[in-house]
């Protein structure tokens, strides 16, 4: 294992848009070890690991295989290479066999004709040596779990000789039972001296597999250690301490009619995704949904949204039963969400500003809009959007930012008591951020109820009043406002606390341990509800 | 892993869906729609096997053949071709001026209209490749272009098929027409092709993800050049059996809606319109049944104008009915399977009534 390494990467740089998402990271794989890469989101895992597979090309620094300088400027290339990367998003299709899949574009061929069987012997070899006799090679991909899907990737990857294989959370989609399959997997992967590049969120995962750790922190390699040298809450704290480097604006005196009102409030929301969800939000609060990606935060806005619906439990809205069964309806309640991508569910890029900003209010209120369309200019101008073109201008011309500006006075222009932000200041400049940070602050001093996504702790820190931390789709617990981002990412992360060893694995009790303000809602019902 | 396919009722749409795939679907509507069409003939004392019918129901699927067998290659790259109805008519110009009667010359004739088909085609496949024109309007263009030349030089009949040819149009091996032969072979070798050539698989997977395939070291502009070529040729065959027919060139044949009905009769054989799911055994199906209809409308001598309508009727029913079957399984994992479908019992409130609830206390309520 301390001979020379099979990948060599020093000194990676890589920009995106003049924003720099990796500055001079190394990074060294042996044969038959498994690294793991580990970092807050955007910490710069997925571009390393894209610049790996040819994906991205690094700016500067050098990648070296077997001690020979390589530069992958297309993904086939470093397919041939012998370094495959098993993404989120599968590369595979649907409706072909898994041999098919597993043999794309390279298909076997006897006498100048494709040579199923073979194609199907080599897949069947393959999946039997990785003791995954369950998957016929002749079984259609689409009716393959999201776990054999993967599997499929990986023997894919194997089926190309590949030293190298990278995955980016390969078990963000998994349930446990296939996971313990992916772990098996890996096994014999390392015992076939491959190579292993692994990015997760979870720490479990991460000590269970990993020999080697590295952590980044804002593009910058913090540290690379031996997994057997670094103890779970010690690699929480070189994830995320960091000075805080960012001023959020200071809360504004409430002034609104709804403040301090139970303005949503769910009971037991669950569906395929999310189970027993308890939430309570108030007027004039900033309630941060905290978790890691896929932990079901944006599940819950869907729901709310009518977008997807929660099959169990109930939803109120200013103390009323609702059931958002379409954003229609949702709308209509007084519940609006800005989605975490504009570009596809936010704008019609194609129209202009003013077009965009009344599109809810023409499509949920046929009639009568022509009092709360006055307003938007109002709501244009309040939110600081420039546009050189005037309203009339084409949505899609402007920056992020005020396209973003244009999304919230959509939804502004409808006048909600509740609204749901979805990773509000993604991909927007600073200038823009401060200005969401300041409108969210008025919003709330008008009575109106947030709800916060936000992948950024720090920003979802400094703006909740309470954060709600989701791991694996369930309330994890809750923090009061301005928690160290450590408390936060132990819970999302699903890491033993250390102070609280004897807490019960069971989450149904959420509200046990939660201090603040929180606490009243559900009991004082309890409370009410008692004879 | 394989997950047991449970099927409570054997003859719901959704588990015969299942046990049969789509082709197998389709090949039972037809048996379905022969039977009925029989028993419908049989009432109004007539047969629907007679000799005469027979003929006339595999010579109409001959023609509708060749240009399906074409459209199911290119739907099955996602792309689409709504110039084969001009390119038939002009190959039947072009073998009928380059023949010109001379028995001599017919080899000739045909392979001058297949090459100028097989251009057509290339054309086609180069501006949906690489000027990334939508192929509907690429392909609608091109027609365009094509009529146009037609129009202007070709007023009424061209030329003149040999006498010798034109029996090809009309022999029979027993009951079965030549031309339905030579149909059923190149929709064979269309068949054997999409199933064991790297070309084949490749039209799929480009068909399927064009990015996957990209990304898998599959040269994407090859497959669908390729079958915009031979969709563009097998529409030529299908020109020289009209020219066959006719004895002579006739531009004119690019008004009957060849390409719709060809589009028609891949879709009705169970090939996904936006690619990558399908093949050409469903196709044929696919034209047996709109043949049957016709036939059947014909001896039933049913108003022209309900025939259409039946027949689009049909044809929608058929492919909400595989859409049905495709049960959208996306990549997302259920984590909480017992959430399943809402429990009936949970009447949904209407958000407007803000009626008494009863049990359940209101929210911060003072009691």
């Amino acid at each position: 294992m301390t001979a020379d390494p099979l990948l060599r990467m020093r000194s990676i740089t890589k920009s995106f848009l003049g924003v720099r998402v990796l500055h001079g990271v190394d990074l060294d794989l042996y044969p038959g070890e498994l690294h793991a890469l580990v970092g807050e989101n955007g910490a710069g895992k997925s571009t390393l690991m894209k610049v790996l597979a040819g994906v991205h090309r690094a700016d500067e620094g050098t990648v070296e295989l077997d001690g020979t300088p390589v530069s992958f400027d297309h993904p086939v290339r470093a397919q041939r290479a012998g370094v495959a990367t098993v993404f989120q998003e599968f590369n595979l299709l649907p409706e072909r066999t898994v041999a098919g899949n597993v043999h794309l574009g390279r298909e076997i061929r006897r006498r100048g004709r494709v040579d199923v069987r073979a194609m199907e012997r080599a897949t069947g070899d393959l999946l039997d040596e990785l003791g995954l006799e369950g998957i016929s090679p002749r079984a259609k991909v689409r009716s393959l779990s999201v776990a054999e899907q993967q599997v499929v990737e990986i023997v894919k990857a194997l089926s190309q000789d590949a030293r190298i294989i990278s995955m980016d959370e390969p078990t963000a989609s998994l349930a446990d039972h296939e996971v313990e399959v992916l772990y098996r997997l890996i096994g014999r992967l390392r015992e076939r001296d491959v190579a292993l590049l692994y990015v997760s969120h979870r720490l479990k995962e991460i000590f269970d597999l990993a020999t080697t750790i590295t952590v980044l922190k804002d593009g910058q390699r913090v540290d690379t250690v031996a997994a057997g040298d670094i103890r779970p809450a010690e690699l929480v704290r070189t994830m995320v301490g960091r000075p805080v480097s960012q001023v959020f604006p200071d809360r504004l005196e409430a002034r609104g009619e709804h403040v301090g009102k139970v303005r949503l409030d769910v009971r037991g929301g669950g569906n395929e995704q999310v189970d027993g969800i308890d939430l309570t939000v108030r007027g004039g609060e900033i309630v941060g949904l905290a978790g890691l990606q896929g932990s079901g935060r944006t599940e819950i806005a869907r729901a709310l949204f009518g977008m997807d619906r929660f099959t169990r439990g109930e939803v109120r809205v200013d103390g009323r039963r609702v059931d958002p069964r379409s954003p229609r309806r949702a709308v209509r309640a007084g519940v609006t969400l800005v989605s975490e991508d504009r570009k596809t569910q936010g704008l019609a890029l194609n129209q202009s500003i003013l077009a965009n900003g009344r599109l809810a209010l023409d499509a949920v209120w046929p009639l009568g809009t022509r009092r709360r369309s006055r307003r938007l200019p109002a709501i244009f101008g309040s939110l600081e959007l420039v546009a050189r073109g005037g309203h009339g201008q084409e949505v899609r011309f402007l920056s992020g930012g005020n396209q973003q500006k244009v999304v919230l006075a959509k939804w502004l222009a409808a006048e909600p008591g509740v609204m749901v932000l979805d990773e509000p200041t993604r991909g927007i400049d600073v200038g823009a951020k401060q200005a969401v940070y300041r409108l969210m602050r008025e919003l709330t001093a008008e009575g109106v109820a947030i709800l916060l996504i936000s992948s950024e702790l720090p920003e979802l820190i400094g703006m909740s009043d309470r954060l709600v931390v989701l791991d694996e789709g369930r309330v994890a617990d809750e923090l009061p406002g301005g928690s160290d981002e450590e408390a936060v990412m132990a819970l999302a992360t699903g890491a033993p606390p250390e102070q609280e060893p004897g807490r019960s694995p069971d989450r149904h009790g959420p509200h046990s341990s939660g201090a603040g303000p929180g606490e009243n809602g559900p009991r004082s019902q309890h409370e009410g509800a008692a004879p | 892993m394989n997950r047991p396919s449970l099927s409570p009722s054997l003859l719901s749409p959704r588990s015969l869906h299942r046990r049969l795939g789509t082709t197998g679907l389709v090949y039972a509507a037809l048996v379905v729609i022969l039977a009925v069409s029989a028993v419908l003939v049989s009432a109004r004392g007539a047969s629907l096997f007679t000799t005469a019918n027979t003929v006339d129901l595999l010579t109409r699927s001959s023609l509708l053949g060749f240009l399906a067998v074409g459209m199911t290659l290119v739907i099955l790259c996602r792309s689409l071709d709504l110039s084969v109805g001009y390119v038939a008519a002009l190959s039947t110009v072009v073998a009928a001026t380059v023949m010109a009667g001379d028995p001599g010359r017919m080899l000739l004739g045909v392979g001058s209209a297949l090459g100028v088909c097989a251009l057509v085609g290339l054309a086609n496949g180069l501006v949906v490749t690489k000027l990334r024109v939508n192929p509907f309007i690429a392909t609608l263009g091109m027609g365009l272009v094509v009529k146009g030349y037609l129009d202007t030089n070709f007023q009424g009949p061209a030329g003149e098929i040999p006498a010798a040819f034109q029996t090809l149009g009309y022999a029979r091996l027993g009951l079965l027409p030549v031309s339905t032969v030579v149909m059923l072979v190149l929709a064979v070798a269309a068949v054997w092709m999409l199933a064991r050539t790297r070309l084949g698989h490749h039209m799929y997977a480009v068909g399927g993800d064009a990015e996957v395939a990209r990304l898998s070291g599959v040269r994407v502009a090859t497959p669908v050049v390729t079958a915009h070529v031979l969709c563009s040729v097998l529409a030529g065959v299908a020109g020289l059996l009209l020219a066959a027919r006719f004895g002579t060139g006739n531009a004119l044949v690019y008004d009957s809606g060849y390409e719709l009905e060809a589009i028609a009769a891949v879709v009705l054989g169970g090939t996904y319109l936006l690619g990558g799911r399908g093949g050409v055994a469903g196709t044929i199906a696919g034209v047996l049944i709109l043949a049957t209809l016709d036939t059947v409308f014909n001896v039933l001598a049913v108003d022209p104008f309900v025939k259409d309508v039946l027949r689009g009727t049909i044809v929608i029913a058929a492919v909400a009915l595989y859409a049905r079957g495709q049960s959208s399984r996306a990549a997302v994992r259920v984590r909480f399977p017992s959430g399943g479908p809402p429990p009936p019992e949970a009447a949904p409130d209407p958000p407007g009534g803000g009626g008494p609830r009863d049990p359940e206390p209101a929210v911060g309520g003072a009691r």
